[in-house]
């Protein structure tokens, strides 16, 4: 019925391989639209992939407590009593495990060498619930904290301040006027996070210890304040029941009225990778808007030179048409012309953000930019549309043409 | 639509025959038409009479204006009159829609131009091949090299017009005209880009399809010279027919020289050249 479309692709490549300057020119729109929006893609989901992996990195289905402003704008403290009821597997069932946290700043020396020492006060669940290992000797264990034990495991950036001439296990330092033991190195943390902060120049001690030698504060009951508890729940599904059974214990320790609002903020890593989400997805939105634009700019190039090359083979249309082609042969002729066009640079915008990909890739070992089969799909189906959507008015007008006029331009 | 094309062996009974026995290809009857020029009505054919039978070498003539350029468009099916009936090969065409006109041209009728128009860029054999596309024809490629063939250009299949002379490339034109085995082949003034060798070979070509195989030609020319390589002139003159006669002795191309200027120029001065009385045309 038609040409054939085998015959109108022939047609077309003959007819971008005589203009080839102009054809690429017209392609590099739709390569830069196509490039944007595969790299866009790619590069958001290898980014989302980066932060999962550091937050799962930190242990996973953690629960962070920390205390907030009540109404009179007074920041009641997390307490070690808190904490127990916390731990009570009758209030909080789905918690695992209930860790308090204290973070302190004393001054850290050893053989003349001072340093600014951030101090954190964990239990001995800390490796096992942040899926943090030693480097080298141990982490300390229950017995050391229930007897508050002046041992400390110290942050490699630590490792270097103090000891850069000594092996550190099994030296004696001190933190503020209490002397610490060294019985442990931790391992290198990946890289700073948004959930943790940079714990490679932390130095643990036991929490009983910090809250108790270190500090020595009592809030007006008496009770030892700390500064947050990190609780895991017992899996995936049970994060927000944990979350809620925490909410109900510390409103009712807390003794908070039905009416008034929490002075405490409870974060799952779900609300804080929802909240970095939203930011990057902004960002997306922004970028997509650019591809969105490039790609637009490009489909109007092509219809321009669709337009062109319609005026320039005007003659060419009024022979076929003379031959007996009908306004639906002509119609596809330049449909599929602009089609290959846009394909072709679709194609090359793949090729071009492939290879973008790879020198990321390379560039950062952390950050793996994987374009996947889903965009390059994406990219050839927008090259198509845009062909089509572009193409159909020059195309149109090529089929109206009268072939007595058509014939007889000069 | 359908039967159109279905009834290609089965030939209509009240298409007129001439003494010789041969059909009509062309029945024109009243046709006129129309331009509407801005305000201005332009009346370009005001009622054409017309049959060409089946084997006839026709020449239509007339200076510019004369409505030969538009009675070509219509015997063509690149127009339709605004009054009148065109049958062609039996067929009503005069009231056809666009895409049945493009079926026509398609079929019945192979059309060659002054310029040739061939596609840039193409091989004579994708040329020829051209209308057998769009009619959906099978065994392209064997018919395309028929067809160039004869023409005599057999040995020049895969060669692009830019590599072939003017009279090579108008060969071409012929050859895809010819190879949907059209009612007629209509050419616009074929020789009129062409030197007087490559002319004459042109017109030895015309006359050898006519004479062999029977196709019916019509040439739309102003030249009397090549007009009288033809076997009938039709004369038109402000959208009438003013003259139609049969030439009593063709030219045989190629076996004339042409009047040389001084004649022409002799001829010009002597005689009216158009129009005027029909044996000043023989």
């Amino acid at each position: 019925m038609f040409g054939g479309f085998g015959e109108n692709v022939r047609v077309a490549l003959t007819g971008l391989g005589a203009n080839k300057l102009r054809s690429s020119l017209t392609m590099l729109g739709i390569t830069i639209g196509v490039a944007a929006v595969i790299v866009l893609v790619s590069l958001g989901q290898a980014v989302e992939t980066f932060v999962r992996g550091q937050f799962l990195g930190l242990g996973t289905n953690l629960i962070l407590v920390f205390p907030a402003e009540d109404s009179r704008g007074v920041t009641i403290r997390l307490t070690l009593d808190e904490v127990e009821a916390l731990d009570d597997p009758l209030r909080v069932p789905d918690g695992l495990y209930v860790m308090p946290q204290l973070n302190l700043t004393r001054v850290a020396a050893f053989n003349g060498r001072e340093a600014q020492g951030r101090v954190r006060g964990v239990t001995d669940e800390f490796p096992t619930m942040r899926s943090r290992a030693v480097a080298a000797g141990r982490f300390f264990d229950r017995t050391e904290v229930d007897g508050l034990a002046r041992v400390a495991v110290i942050g490699t950036t630590v490792v270097d301040r103090l000891f850069p001439e000594t092996y550190p296990i099994g030296q004696t330092f001190r933190l503020g006027d209490v002397n610490f033991r060294v019985i442990g190195v931790m391992e290198n943390a990946s890289s700073p996070n948004p959930f943790a902060g940079d714990e490679n120049d932390l130095i643990f001690v036991p929490i009983t210890t910090a809250s108790t030698r270190l500090s020595g504060e009592r809030d007006l009951r008496g009770d030892r304040p700390i500064t947050s508890v990190l609780v895991q729940a017992r899996g995936e599904d049970s994060i927000s029941m944990a979350a809620a059974q925490i909410r109900q214990t510390l409103r009712e320790e807390r003794g908070i009225s039905f009416r008034d609002e929490d002075t405490f903020e409870i974060f799952t890593q779900d609300d804080l990778l929802e909240s970095l989400g939203q930011i990057t997805g902004l960002l997306t939105i922004f970028l997509a808007i650019i591809a969105g634009i490039s790609l637009l700019v490009g489909g109007i190039g092509i219809m321009n030179i669709m337009l062109v090359t319609v005026t320039e083979r005007t003659r060419e249309i009024g022979l076929r048409k003379a031959v007996g082609a009908q306004k639906n042969d002509i119609l596809m002729q330049f449909l599929i012309e602009a089609m290959v066009l846009s394909l072709l640079g679709g194609g090359i915008g793949v090729g071009i953000a492939l290879s973008g990909a790879l020198l990321v890739s390379s560039l950062s070992a952390e950050l793996a930019v994987r374009v996947q089969p889903e965009s390059i799909l994406l990219a050839t189906a927008i090259s198509i549309g845009i062909g089509v959507f572009f193409g159909i008015y020059p195309a149109n007008r090529a089929a109206s043409l009268n072939p007595i006029d058509a014939l007889r331009y000069e | 639509m359908v039967s159109l094309f279905k009834r290609r062996g089965g030939r209509r009974d009240d298409v007129p025959v001439d003494v010789q026995g041969r059909r009509a290809v062309i029945e024109i009857q009243g046709v006129t038409k129309t331009y509407a020029m801005g305000d201005i009505e332009v009346h370009a054919l005001r009622g054409v009479d017309l049959t060409i039978y089946e084997g006839e070498f026709v020449s239509i003539m007339g200076p510019s204006g004369s409505g030969k350029s538009t009675l070509m468009n219509i015997l063509g099916a690149l127009d339709q009159p605004t009054s009148g009936a065109y049958r062609l090969d039996g067929v009503d065409v005069s009231r056809l829609s666009e895409s049945d006109l493009a079926k026509v041209r398609n079929k019945k009728i192979g059309f060659v131009f002054q310029n040739f128009n061939l596609l840039k860029r193409t091989t004579a054999q994708r040329q020829v091949e051209l209308p057998l596309i769009y009619a959906g024809a099978g065994g392209r490629s064997r018919k395309a090299k028929a067809a160039l063939e004869s023409v005599g250009l057999g040995q020049r299949l895969n060669h692009l017009p830019s590599e072939l002379s003017g009279g090579q490339q108008q060969r071409v034109a012929i050859a895809r005209a010819l190879v949907n085995e059209p009612a007629m082949i209509l050419a616009d003034e074929p020789t009129g880009n062409l030197d007087s060798r490559s002319g004459a070979e042109v017109l030895q070509i015309f006359q050898t399809l006519n004479r062999e195989r029977g196709i019916t030609v019509v040439f739309v020319t102003h030249d009397s010279w090549i007009a009288r390589h033809t076997q009938r002139v039709i004369m038109l003159r402000d959208g009438q027919i003013v003259a139609d006669a049969p030439i009593a002795e063709p030219l045989i191309a190629g076996h004339n020289e042409r009047p040389s200027m001084e004649d022409e120029m002799e001829a010009v001065l002597k005689t009216v050249y158009y129009g005027g009385k029909e044996e000043e045309y023989t």
